[in-house]
């Protein structure tokens, strides 16, 4: 037996080509039917995301030619389109899987989502019985490999986004997000992001305080939060704990000499201030008042530049624990493959 | 076994030693390397030293026939063991994320004197029990080891509060507890340290006999400059900052004056 992977991702291959590959969650099932009636393939499962499109097949063709199944599984396909293709096979292909699960492949390094895409995938190939003995251990390691690797490292350590960096921030300083009460001030792309950001970890006292009162409106809808009409924001400022503030003004709104009377109202709670915008809405002279921790867009994108930094450093310990899973595995696939009779056995070539 | 290996209750306290060493190294080790396994072995190491303290002092508790608390040695053990005891009960959240890898070290160093000292003071002798000593003694104690987690949770906050400022978290920020969590740690263990501390003061003037006023003086300055500190955290006066500042700097004073005045004694302190 073979196994071999195949695919476009976003190394090998834009947008524009990635779409032309991408099977979506509806036409798994049947993506997955209809390669299994292709003679060569033994086992498969499919794996789409938005950066990548994977097949991982058993077969017992260990010269299995990749691009006729491609042309025959999405109809036609241009020769241009196919040279974007990257194909694996055996222990490469193995250790690939490893990688992917343990997000060493994704475009953020280190990122947590593509290891539940992997599960997605897996659960929808052995819903639709494609899978058997090789890949329902491939994939059963996998899984084990991608959780070895988060919890014995720290490549998901950090943020790497300006809109995560700020709300790790928070968490550090509140812990809970849930009773705190967030002000968006400025309802532009950025502060949107964050917001949800916000909302996604738990925040529910969420206000958003715009000069256009309809977008505001439309943003706290969207977040379930509520809309402030854009002259009564400070007067939200004595119960707020956060506020992320992203207004087109020319100056500084938020300033020492506004917030000092209303600092002794606060009794001792911190107060953490999330400045977005260009140029910045609030004094820097803030950020040395006891309990006010304000952080800009240059701050939060240094911490995001370093977390990121630091996950690559952190890629070599994976690429460790990650070739003594793979060398498991290959035990494991030298073992069946001699306890077979048939001299038919597996094929492993070490590529 | 013991008594042919010349086993003495004192060895407990230098396996103790030995335990919040592991933990201590352990946890520099982690923070060092950047190795996010897990804090848990500080926190055995940590219950293991409990374990052989609790050891010591039932032992020479049972030798002496009263609380173990007559000499430096025996003060000192006690105190890590009244501070390791709040930090065991404080609460998961707190001891898993790093409070061990700051107490391992407060602990070691306390116990390292206590072995040191042992060396130059006499062995346990039974003398008579005063309830009032013991109970003004033993409070007192266990106020001190409140006092040393609050240091240590001011340490964190401080740490924290650093880090925010400076803009330039590092790892520990974020194994570290919320900073307004630490705040509120270090504000609790205040309170739970000047109770006991109140208690214990309150008990010394009923022991009789006569009144060392050195001591009395000393000890009456500290309770002022810990209820000054929940004075001005009640009214909100001072930042948490300096209330964690203060909490340090007011531990530290309990432990350098420690050497200086005879805190307890055979003798009443108040």
């Amino acid at each position: 037996m073979n196994i071999f992977c195949f695919g476009v991702s976003h190394q090998t291959a834009n947008i524009d080509v990635r779409e032309r590959f991408a099977i979506p969650d509806s036409a798994l099932g049947d993506s997955l039917n209809r390669l299994a009636q292709f003679p060569s393939v033994q086992e498969s499962v499919l794996l789409s995301t938005c950066n990548r499109t994977e097949f991982y097949i058993v077969t017992e063709d260990s010269q299995l030619a990749v691009e006729p199944l491609f042309q025959d599984f999405y109809g036609s396909l241009a020769i241009s389109e196919l040279q974007h293709l990257f194909r694996l096979q055996a222990i490469p292909s193995i250790r690939h899987l490893f990688r992917v699960a343990s997000g060493l492949e994704s475009m953020v390094l280190g990122e947590t989502e593509i290891f539940g895409q992997v599960k997605r995938a897996y659960e929808a190939a052995a819903r639709s019985g494609t899978t058997g003995r090789i890949l329902n251990r491939l994939f059963q390691k996998s899984f084990h490999v991608g959780k070895h690797v988060r919890s014995a490292t720290a490549i998901t350590r950090g943020s790497v986004s300006v809109g995560s960096v700020a709300v790790d921030l928070a968490q550090q300083i509140f812990g809970d997000l849930d009773g705190r009460k967030i002000m968006i001030l400025g309802a532009g792309e950025q502060s949107e992001r964050t917001a949800w950001s916000f909302q996604s970890r738990g925040a529910k006292q969420l206000f958003v305080s715009n000069r256009a009162f309809a977008r505001a409106t439309e943003l706290a809808e969207a977040i379930g939060g509520r809309a402030i009409r854009f002259d009564d924001w400070e007067e939200e400022f004595r119960d707020l704990d956060i506020l992320v503030s992203s207004t087109s003004a020319p100056h500084a709104i938020v300033t020492r000499a506004k917030l000092e009377p209303v600092l002794r109202m606060r009794r001792d709670r911190p107060l953490f201030i999330i400045d977005l915008a260009m140029p910045r809405d609030v004094d820097p002279a803030v950020h040395e008042m006891d309990g006010i921790y304000v952080y800009d867009l240059d701050s939060l994108q240094a911490i995001a530049s370093r977390t990121l930094e630091a996950r690559q450093q952190e890629a070599q310990s994976c690429e460790g624990l990650i070739e003594k899973h793979v060398h498991d595995f290959e035990v494991w696939l030298d073992r069946i493959a001699h306890s077979r009779i048939a001299p038919a056995a597996i094929e492993c070539p070490r590529t | 076994m013991f008594a042919a290996m010349n086993w003495s209750d004192r060895d407990w306290v230098e396996l103790a030693l030995i335990s919040y060493l592991i933990g201590f190294a352990y946890s520099v080790y982690s923070l060092a390397t950047n190795r996010f396994l897990t804090s848990r072995i500080t926190f055995w190491a940590i219950s293991t030293g409990f374990v052989f303290t609790t050891l010591f002092l039932f032992d020479r508790g049972h030798a002496i026939g009263r609380c173990p608390i007559t000499s430096r040695f025996e003060v000192l053990v006690f105190m890590t063991w009244s501070m390791v005891l709040i930090y065991l009960v404080i609460g998961s959240s707190y001891r898993l994320s790093l409070m061990g890898a700051f107490t391992a070290p407060v602990a070691s160093a306390l116990l390292f004197f206590a072995v040191v000292f042992s060396r130059s003071e006499p062995a346990a002798r039974r003398i008579k029990v005063n309830p009032w000593l013991e109970a003004h003694t033993s409070f007192s104690m266990v106020a001190c080891g409140a006092f040393a987690l609050a240091c240590i949770a001011g340490v964190m906050f401080l740490v924290q509060e650093r880090q925010l400022k400076t803009r330039q978290p590092s790892s520990i920020f974020y194994r570290l507890p919320p900073i307004t969590a630490l705040s509120i740690a270090n504000t609790r263990l205040l309170w739970v340290g000047f109770i006991l501390f109140t208690v214990g003061l309150t008990t010394g003037f009923l022991i009789g006999g006569r009144i060392n006023w050195v001591q009395a003086a000393w000890s009456i300055l500290v309770w002022c400059v810990y209820a000054g500190i929940l004075v001005a955290r009640i009214r909100h006066v001072m930042a948490a900052k300096w209330v964690a500042t203060l909490s340090i700097v007011a531990f530290s004073l309990l432990l350098s004056t420690f050497w200086g005045i005879r805190f307890i004694s055979d003798r009443p302190s108040l």
